[in-house]
């Protein structure tokens, strides 16, 4: 089967036109599967301390507290970051039949601003610079940076959308739009601070107590939302149906789960601070917000499995686009999971367990890792002009040790999380705590041996991954057994 | 616009054969369908909004200006916990109470009472003084043992009681404070007559009769706080000298250097950090470790 990924019906009507500005695509390519690696990496580094301490070495600048927002930072933003804004370059170009608003020099600024904002970011977190503030622990001067950047990142891409050649503005350029525009405001109401002085880097927040931590989770919950969720789902709704070769299953509950889930989701950041200082009311609102999310977010899920009818078959023949379809199956499991455990009762025992940290894994590498790596399977060969990626086996092989490893991953948090909930809050009948904190910690040394193991198999994987698409970049074709699609009539497998 | 999709229509994902007409637009190769929404999803999605405000009107929702909807059940997390831990304190009031009027050997001998005591204790032990005694008591460098009937400041309720409440060398001012000189570090014996004592120490630790060289000045030097013969003094938390258990190790270096230059173990005074009755409870569950006297 020779799919034409590259000759697509747009790019003919193109023809003539300004060519597309794809070399950028390139850049953000290469940044995405390096940030990845590095990401993944610090990430099995921190899994193995937690399980053995012994690893923190002793030194201030490679402690858990440290490394931990260099992990989430490396592979949220660093990775996620590139993955969204260079997907968003291209599908916008494709989708619109229009070259980069600004062209190359403002393309290029995006680039080298965002990845000059990483690298602030991760010095800062080694060095012990940060305001203190869940995956917005950048100080002001870095914040100053990225709004700047961000600012010319939407410049971009809102004035490639204006000057479109297509009458209608495809479902995927609604989520890049939503995406950049809220993160955007997220970024800045949660990051509003003053300096201590003009050039030292302490800052302190604009906000204090309940107020500072409502918004630390407004932003935190729709980071979540619109950055690892409507982000992604505009790749979803560009990559899957170009892979599948079908129509997107239906324009009109695109149209409603995209509105539902924007105005949703905006409300739900209070279920981070279930039974705190929080008023009642405001975590009662939280809640149920969060219970009304389940749909709006599965309509994404739906959208992208039934795009699938009529193309099943192709799962067999074509591992990238099982990439794409396992991480659908994941987004829809851990968007149940969510809503689930913002019901009080159930956080009651999940809250401050490691059941989250499954939950927020089950997310970031079944459904943000998955969904990036198979796009990023498809553009390499597109991108660089190649015939095919250098192996299909290979990409075969990273998809079972990453699903493996995923499995892994979120199985032991699962146990080691409901365990840890349950040995906190049970009492014998005389009124004493059954365990001490420490004997809750021993008892969950087997789940973070049997997670870090899995974050490594999911680190092994992006090696694969980056060696197939270098060998892929190198013009390498791999001799090896395609993978065929069953004979008419035969029985599935 | 016509649906140029060709179907690959073999096995079970067929599309209907209805199949439904694209939007018209196209972009960059992607059509879209306009299939109705899934039934199912619109009843569930209906149902969460009905859940929603449900709940809503039940619970406390809606904020005014200085006050808010408190919700028709009048539920009230602080409420709801200040219930909490009523319930938890009558559970709890049939121990309690006397043992705060009955000191920590007159719940020993109520075996009623020793049982709450010891699981109570223990808890408190875990929490509290398990990171640095041991889990168990078993003990670690400059944390002494609690397993076993060598006891620095003494080993009766009464005195473990003491200690936990007021702590060692801490700020309350009835701690236990004893300083070892530094005999080595303000020049009160010579490099020598410090290896001599040491020698005199290992030897006393193994039974032996030590040289007389340190033996007189074992004497003069020591014998004031840790007994003639090395068998320590509780009134000063002297260690005694003559067994082979060692709070700061028992190769000849160490005792040169804690000779030299001593270490001296800190304990926090537990008093008003925990309550009586607790202070009670986990003396009774460090007195049964094993060397309660």
């Amino acid at each position: 089967m020779t799919a034409a990924v590259h000759t697509s019906p747009g790019e003919a009507l193109h023809a003539g036109a300004e060519p597309y500005y794809e070399d950028i695509v390139k850049k953000f390519t290469i940044a995405s599967v390096f940030w990845a690696l590095v990401g993944l990496f610090v990430g099995v580094y921190i899994a193995f301390q937690l399980a053995y301490p012994a690893l923190n070495l002793d030194l201030p600048w490679t402690t858990f507290g440290r490394l931990r927002p260099l992990h989430t930072s490396a592979v949220i933003f660093a990775f996620g970051g590139n993955v969204l804004i260079g997907t968003s370059f291209y599908v916008v170009q494709r989708t619109c039949r229009a070259a980069l608003f600004g062209g190359e020099p403002l393309a290029r600024f995006v680039f080298w601003g965002y990845q000059l904002f990483i690298v602030m970011a991760a010095i800062g977190y080694v060095t012990g610079t940060s305001q203190g503030k869940e995956y917005a622990e950048p100080e002001w001067f870095v914040d100053i940076w990225l709004t700047i950047v961000w600012v010319a990142y939407l410049a971009v891409f809102l004035g490639t959308i204006l000057k479109r050649r297509e009458p209608h503005i495809y479902v995927a350029n609604w989520f890049y739009l939503a995406f950049i525009v809220t993160i955007a405001l997220l970024h800045i109401g949660n990051n509003l601070a003053v300096p201590v002085s003009f050039f030292g880097a302490k800052s302190y927040s604009a906000y204090t107590g309940v107020q500072d931590a409502m918004t630390q989770w407004w932003y935190g919950h729709n980071a979540v939302g619109f950055f690892l969720t409507a982000g992604f789902l505009a790749l979803m709704y560009y990559f899957v149906p170009k892979r599948a070769e079908r129509p997107v299953y239906s324009y009109r509950l695109s149209i409603v789960h995209f509105w539902a889930l924007i105005f949703l989701y905006i409300w739900a950041g209070p279920h981070h601070l279930h039974y705190t200082a929080l008023p009642d009311w405001a975590q009662t609102l939280g809640m149920v917000f969060s219970i009304m999310l389940w749909m709006p977010s599965w309509g994404g899920m739906i959208n992208g499995i039934m795009t699938l009818s009529g193309a099943w078959d192709k799962l067999r023949t074509d591992p990238v686009l099982r990439f794409l379809v396992t991480s659908v199956a994941f987004y829809g499991m851990a968007t149940f999971e969510g809503p689930l455990m913002s019901i009080k009762a159930v956080n009651s025992l999940s809250h401050y367990t490691d059941w989250t940290i499954g939950h927020v894994h089950a997310g970031a590498l079944g459904w943000v890792a998955l969904i990036s790596f198979g796009a990023l399977y498809h553009l390499v060969p597109v991108l660089w002009k190649r015939p095919s990626l250098y192996s299909m086996r290979l990409v075969s092989y990273h998809y079972w040790i990453a699903t493996v490893g995923i499995v892994l991953y979120i199985t032991a948090m699962w146990i080691s999380g409901i365990m840890q909930g349950l040995m906190w809050r049970a009492y014998d009948s005389w009124g004493f705590l059954q365990y001490s904190f420490i004997e809750t910690v021993d008892a969950m040394h087997p789940y973070y041996v049997v997670r870090a193991v899995g974050g490594l198999l999911f680190l092994i994987g992006g090696f694969v991954m980056a060696y197939n698409m270098y060998r892929t970049v190198r013009g390498d074709v791999r001799v090896e057994r395609p993978f065929e699609a069953a004979p008419h009539g035969a029985p599935a497998e | 616009m016509v649906d140029k999709t060709h179907y690959d229509t073999h096995g079970e994902s067929k599309p209907s054969t209805d199949s439904p007409k694209t939007m018209g637009h196209e972009w960059d190769g992607i059509a879209e369908y306009n299939n109705p929404l899934p039934r199912w999803w619109v009843i569930v999605f209906l149902v969460t909004v009905v859940w929603a405000v449900g709940y809503a009107v039940l619970m406390p929702s809606f904020p005014a200006a200085k006050e808010y909807f408190a919700g028709m059940l009048g539920y009230s997390s602080r409420a709801s916990l200040r219930g909490d831990i009523s319930s938890t304190a009558d559970a709890r009031a049939a121990w309690l109470e006397p043992m705060k009027t009955m000191d920590a050997p007159a719940i020993a001998a109520n075996s009623e009472l020793l049982q709450v005591a010891m699981r109570g204790g223990e808890v408190i032990f875990k929490e509290n003084c398990a990171a640095c005694h041991g889990i168990g008591g078993v003990g670690a460098r400059g944390y002494p043992a609690l397993v076993d009937d060598e006891w620095l400041w003494g080993g009766t309720l009464p005195e473990i009681v003491a200690t936990v409440v007021h702590g060692v060398r801490s700020e309350d001012p009835q701690a236990h404070a004893s300083l070892m000189p530094a005999f080595g570090r303000d020049g009160i014996l010579q490099r020598p007559e410090i290896a001599a004592l040491a020698d005199y120490v290992l030897a006393l630790s193994e039974g032996k009769k030590g040289a007389e060289a340190g033996h007189a000045l074992f004497e003069a030097n020591c014998a004031v706080c840790h007994g003639a013969n090395g068998e320590g003094t509780r009134e000063n938390g002297a260690p005694a000298l003559n067994n082979q258990i060692w709070l700061y190790g028992n190769s000849r270096n160490d005792i040169v250097a804690q000779i030299s230059n001593p270490n001296h173990g800190v304990m926090p005074a537990w008093g008003g950090r925990l309550s009586d009755v607790e202070i009670k409870q986990v003396a009774i569950y460090v007195h049964s470790l094993g060397g309660g006297q």
